[in-house]
C-alpha cells in the first residue's frame, strides 16, 4: 500500500504569485518521495505558467537567481532528488522559492 | 474613429499610450507585468487587437504575453524556446567558444497577414517562429547554423537578434541584424541566410571590412521601397539601395554618427530620423542637448530638430528599438529614452512634446495606427 500524498506548503515570490494568480501559500500534493524535484514537478503541473520560471525548461536546473529555503536553511544546492526535511513533508514548515537578492 | 496606440516596453513593465487621431490627449495604461523587463511589445498589422509582449527577468526567465483585445487583457502563452538540434558555439567576449544558450526575446515581429504568425529574435542570436499565436515556438535554425556563426561575438548588451524586418512586397524575404555579427538576409522565409555587410567598416575588429563581426544597431526601411535600407551602426549611419547587397555611409554632417535608433517617415522614403549619441562609451547626447536629426535627402544632409526637446543637461539614451512612426498625416514620430520620457511629434519632427516623462527606462516603442 502506498503512502498518502503529502501536502507541501509552497511559498512563491510575489512575481510568481501574480503570474500563477495565487495568493498566500500554495498547497501542493506530492505523491511518493518529497524532494525538490517532485515538489516542483507537482507545482508546475498545477500551474503550467510557472514552467521555465524556477527551473530551466531544458536542463531542469534551478535558475541562477532562484533559491530554495526551508526550516531556516538554504537548500538550493542540495541534490534535487534529496528528500526534503520532515517538517516540510509533514506540512509544519513551508518550502520557500525565493528570488535572490541581486539588485534590479 | 482612427487613433494611435503607442506600445512602450520598459525595464520595469509595459505601458500602452492611446490617443485619438489628433494625438493631443493621451491615456496611459500600465504598468503591465510591473517589475519585469519588457524588451518589446508589438501589434499584428493583420489585427490591431492582437498584441504580443516579451516579458523577462534575470530571476524568472522569459514569458510571452498575448492580448486579443488591444491590450485590455493579457495571458501568458508559450515560453519554450528550444534551439533546433545541437546549439553549437559562438565566441564569448574573451574569444573562447561558448555554447549558444537562450536568454531572452529581444524583438517580436508579427506577420503582416496572419495574426497568429509571429517571429521572435532572441539572445543568443536565433530566429524563432510561432504559427499558433505564440502558444508554441520553433526555431528556424539556418541563421544560427550559418557557417560564420562560430565566429560571432556578442555586443555589450549580449548576442542578440534585435532587428527583424519582413519585406512587405515579398513574404519570403526577411532582414535580420545581430549584435555584433551584422546584417543578414533570407530570400526563402528563413531557410537560408546571406550576410549583407559589404561596405560596412568597423574599427575594433581585426578586419574592418569583414564579412561578419559588425555591430549593427538597427535597420529601417520604408514599406513602399523595401530595397532601400537605412542602418544605424555602432558608429556610422549607412544606406543600401539594393536590399543590403552594398552599403554606403550617409552620416554626412551629423555631429556624431554613433547612435542606436533609426526610422523612416511614413510618407516619404527619403526622410530619415536618427538620435546621435556622443560615443560608444558616453551613451548620451552630445553637449547635453537631446536632438533628433532629420534628413530629407535619404542621408548625408541632416538638420537638428530641437523644438520641445531639452537643450541643456540632458544625458539620456535612446535605445535601438525605441523609435517608431505612425502613418497619420502629418506623420507622427515617437521615441522613448532611458530617462523614462516618451516624446511625440505630430508634425514630422518639427516640434516635440512628452506623452509621459517619468516611466522606467524605455527599452522599446512601437506604434499602431488604428483604423
Amino acid at each position: 500500500m502506498s503512502a498518502a500524498p503529502a501536502t507541501v506548503r509552497v511559498v512563491l515570490p510575489a512575481h510568481l504569485r501574480r503570474l500563477a494568480a495565487v495568493t498566500g501559500e500554495v498547497p501542493v500534493e506530492v505523491a511518493g518521495e518529497v524532494t525538490q524535484s517532485s515538489v516542483l514537478d507537482a507545482l508546475e503541473a498545477a500551474y503550467p505558467v510557472l514552467l521555465g520560471t524556477i527551473r530551466d525548461r531544458r536542463t531542469g536546473q534551478r535558475r541562477a537567481f532562484v533559491r530554495f529555503f526551508a526550516c531556516e536553511s538554504d537548500l538550493s544546492n542540495e541534490p534535487p532528488e534529496a528528500t526534503l526535511p520532515a517538517a516540510v513533508t509533514e506540512g509544519r514548515e513551508p518550502f520557500l522559492v525565493v528570488g535572490a537578492m541581486a539588485g534590479g | 474613429m482612427s487613433g494611435v496606440r503607442v506600445l512602450v516596453g520598459t525595464a520595469k513593465g509595459g505601458f500602452i499610450l492611446t490617443s485619438e487621431a489628433g494625438r493631443e490627449k493621451w491615456t496611459v495604461d500600465g504598468p503591465h507585468w510591473g517589475g519585469w523587463e519588457v524588451y518589446h511589445l508589438a501589434g499584428s498589422p493583420a489585427d490591431p487587437d492582437r498584441l504580443y509582449a516579451s516579458q523577462s527577468t534575470g530571476w524568472f526567465g522569459q514569458l510571452i504575453q498575448r492580448s486579443d483585445d488591444g491590450g485590455k487583457s493579457w495571458r501568458p502563452v508559450g515560453n519554450d524556446f528550444a534551439y533546433d538540434g545541437e546549439p553549437g558555439t559562438h565566441l564569448w567576449y574573451d574569444g573562447t567558444p561558448r555554447p549558444f544558450a537562450f536568454t531572452r526575446v529581444w524583438h517580436l515581429e508579427p506577420s503582416p497577414t496572419d495574426p497568429d504568425f509571429v517571429y521572435a529574435g532572441v539572445e543568443d542570436a536565433a530566429l524563432f517562429r510561432s504559427t499558433d499565436g505564440g502558444e508554441s515556438w520553433s526555431e528556424l535554425p539556418a541563421l544560427r547554423q550559418h557557417p560564420t556563426a562560430p565566429a560571432w561575438q556578442p555586443g555589450a548588451g549580449g548576442m542578440c537578434l534585435h532587428t527583424l524586418i519582413l519585406d512587405p512586397r515579398n513574404q519570403d524575404r526577411i532582414f535580420a541584424a545581430i549584435s555584433a555579427a551584422g546584417a543578414f538576409r533570407s530570400d526563402d522565409a528563413g531557410g537560408s541566410w546571406t550576410p549583407i555587410n559589404r561596405g560596412l567598416q568597423s574599427e575594433g575588429i581585426p578586419d574592418p571590412n569583414a564579412e561578419v563581426g559588425h555591430c549593427v544597431h538597427k535597420i529601417a526601411l520604408h514599406p513602399e521601397r523595401p530595397d532601400v535600407l537605412y542602418m544605424q551602426k555602432h558608429w556610422d549611419v549607412m544606406r543600401s539601395d539594393d536590399a543590403g547587397a552594398n552599403w554606403r555611409e550617409v552620416s554626412g554632417d551629423l555631429p556624431t554618427d554613433f547612435g542606436f535608433a533609426i526610422d523612416v517617415h511614413a510618407h516619404d522614403p527619403e526622410t530619415v530620423y536618427v538620435v546621435p549619441i556622443k560615443s560608444d562609451s558616453e551613451h548620451f547626447p552630445p553637449e547635453g542637448k537631446l536632438r533628433v536629426y532629420r534628413s530629407r535627402t535619404g542621408g548625408e544632409e541632416w538638420e537638428p530638430l530641437t523644438n520641445g526637446l531639452p537643450q541643456a543637461d540632458c544625458y539620456v539614451n535612446v535605445l535601438r528599438d525605441a523609435m517608431a512612426v505612425d502613418s497619420l498625416d502629418d506623420c507622427g514620430i515617437y521615441f522613448g529614452t532611458t530617462g523614462g520620457q516618451v516624446y511625440a511629434s505630430t508634425d514630422g519632427g518639427d516640434s516635440w512634446s512628452t506623452i509621459v516623462h517619468d516611466l522606467p527606462r524605455v527599452m522599446s516603442v512601437e506604434v499602431q495606427t488604428l483604423p
